[in-house]
């Protein structure tokens, strides 16, 4: 008879009330609906974004290759030769101000972190640290409005042009993901084992020469990875660029020219086409570039964490 | 001796280069507060804005906004911890928790302007409700998700082991650890953490364009009744926020004082960011005073 239960484990369970053992199966349903939610939320946005990005090519017979080389994007509405979507102008606009922002907040971003751990690692992180938080948590539009009010002025005014430019865009954005290159490079350039440096500086190297010779080399994917996020964060910002880059539809030839990206495209003109047209399709074949994109910035920052010595 | 040249070089641009970011946080806070400070009348912050004339307010959108993020913490921060419970305690390494990974590192690096797109498509014309409150708290619920469950997951993960183990030593079931004693002892470091990403909510406009709307009903400020079409507390009908009204009054504004409504309206949405850091950074000096019983 005393046979029946095996272990203590199963004998405590069977004597303990059966309530508790409820409320453990509820709980543990109610976490796992959260979890199955996340899951459903991703594949969902993956599929609706695909389908409907899709239409514009299967159901409206656009040509895939011309609407990414095309340079003409022309609702057809003010007669001329009827409507074409050639959204290269927007594809180019946001990776040149991707990678110019991200060559203007690199280095700085490295620097700053640099700074924090390397050289004044006691103040400098007292005041530079909650700088990055405070930038970080400064919404876009506000960016966008300072742009748009100080640095558009400056551009036209300084520099030359009408302003609204590529240039104003990659300033704004620069100074955007700058935070994000900062804590991240920050992270990594911490997380790199003491004796790296002690090992350097007893070899009788200077600071620099550590740094440069040792600490950027050995953190160096943790870099790349700060770049590619704050990279990332840019490509898919809308409304500050919107607000400075100038949302024309031609090929820029300068950084003094207007120019538009993705996002700002899709930001003038979703709330004006008619759900289900043409337009409006072809504005969903352009985010789902964006949801491709973020998907590669992924799989570039899995590839740079796989190369990582020091975690 | 030339390599000490350049350390001193280097040295002198690491921070200078310190020196830029801090004078560019400085020169934006400084200049957002100093326009933006005289426009801050207990009237501009309260009044209706007009579409047309000089002299709105922006009552209706600071209602807006902070309604919005009530209703959206309400949504996301239940599924975040749900989900942060989940990943700290109950998932098994394995294929479908590093796919659960993925799954919130893909949302958290969407733009949100995707985010807001995919809302627009289901929330909006799906069900029909047009542009509602609702409809973007949920945008931002997806939007905030990633983020919640991070911070619930990291601050469940960090509660001593030992506390956990004494309670399951107990004989207490999972679950009521769970709730007993990870939960409230991880509380402080998620409080925190909701308080930082409502700052993040209270500033996105991207997401909500297309899912809360460019407009604001003529609200009743008399009329509770959450169903009621004039009601400020009705969650089915358009509201813009302020982040939105700063983009829209920039961007597409007929009014003549753009410049006056937009900057007071920045320093406003500037001024609740740091409240918001702020008090984040205050509970959590605090928790760790508690915690670690110095004084």
């Amino acid at each position: 008879m005393a046979k029946e239960f095996s272990t203590a484990s199963e004998r405590l369970l069977k004597k303990s009330n059966r309530a508790a053992l409820k409320m453990e199966m509820r709980g543990k349903s109610i976490v796992l609906i959260s979890a199955i939610l996340i899951i459903a939320a991703t594949i969902s946005i993956t599929i609706f974004l695909g389908t409907k990005g899709l239409q514009s090519f299967l159901v409206n017979g656009i040509n895939a290759v011309e609407f990414l080389t095309g340079t003409v994007w022309d609702m057809g509405k003010d007669g001329g030769n009827g409507p074409s979507y050639g959204a290269l102008p927007f594809i180019f606009g946001s990776f040149a101000v991707t990678f110019l922002s991200a060559l203007i907040a690199a280095p700085l971003g490295i620097g700053g972190a640099i700074f924090m751990t390397e050289i004044a690692p006691s103040w400098g992180r007292k005041i530079l640290q909650p700088v990055i938080e405070l930038l970080v948590g400064i919404p876009s539009v506000v960016y966008g409005f300072i742009g748009l009010t100080v640095l558009v002025p400056f551009v036209r005014n300084h520099v030359g042009g009408q302003g609204f430019s590529l240039l104003s865009g990659m300033i704004v954005l620069s100074v955007m993901i700058l935070p994000t290159v900062t804590s991240i490079a920050t992270d990594t350039l911490r997380s790199l084992p003491g004796g790296l440096r002690e090992s350097s500086y007893a070899l009788g190297a200077t600071r620099w020469q550590t740094i440069y010779r040792v600490l950027v080399p050995a953190a160096l994917p943790g870099l790349l990875t700060a770049i590619v996020l704050g990279m990332a964060r840019a490509f898919g910002e809308a409304l500050a660029v919107q607000m400075v880059i100038g949302n024309t539809k031609e090929l820029p030839s300068s950084l003094l020219d207007s120019a538009g990206t993705l996002t700002t495209i899709i930001t003038l003109n979703m709330g004006h086409t008619t759900y289900g047209s043409v337009e409006n399709n072809a504005l969903w074949s352009l985010a789902l570039i964006l949801l491709i994109m973020s998907f590669i910035f992924i799989l570039i920052i899995r590839y740079l964490s796989s190369r990582r010595q020091y975690r | 001796m030339n390599s000490r040249v350049a350390n001193k070089i280097a040295t002198g641009v690491f921070t200078a280069i310190a020196a830029i970011i801090i004078f560019v946080l400085v020169g934006l806070l400084s200049y957002i507060l100093y326009r933006g400070f005289g426009k801050l009348t207990l009237d501009f912050l309260t009044s209706p804005s007009s579409d047309f004339q000089a002299g709105g307010g922006i009552g209706n959108q600071l209602f807006n906004s902070f309604y919005i993020l009530l209703i959206t913490m309400m949504i996301a921060v239940p599924l975040g911890l749900g989900g942060g419970i989940y990943m700290a305690e109950y998932a098994k390494p394995g294929k479908i928790t590093d796919f659960i990974r993925s799954c919130i590192e893909v949302l958290a690096s969407l733009p949100s302007i995707v985010i807001g797109m995919f809302g627009m498509l289901i929330f909006v014309n799906l069900t029909g409700w047009g542009y509602t409150i609702f409809s973007g708290a949920l945008a931002l619920t997806i939007f905030n998700l990633p983020v919640l469950v991070r911070v619930c997951e990291d601050a469940i993960r960090s509660v001593p082991r030992d506390q956990k183990e004494a309670s399951l030593a107990l004989g207490i079931t999972h679950w009521h650890t769970i709730k007993t004693v990870l939960i409230p002892s991880a509380f402080p470091t998620i409080l925190t953490g909701v308080i930082l990403a409502s700052g993040r909510v209270f500033g996105e406009a991207a997401a909500l364009l297309f899912t809360a709307g460019l407009t604001t009903p003529r609200l009743d400020f008399s009329n509770w009744n959450p169903f009621d079409e004039t009601s400020p507390l009705n969650i089915f009908r358009p509201a813009e926020t302020l982040a939105v009204h700063i983009w829209k009054v920039n961007t597409q504004g007929l009014i003549p004082d753009v410049q006056e409504v937009a900057d007071g309206s920045s320093a406003v949405l500037i001024l609740s960011v740091l409240l918001f850091n702020l008090l984040a950074r205050w509970i959590g000096s605090l928790v760790h005073k508690k915690l670690t019983a110095a004084k």
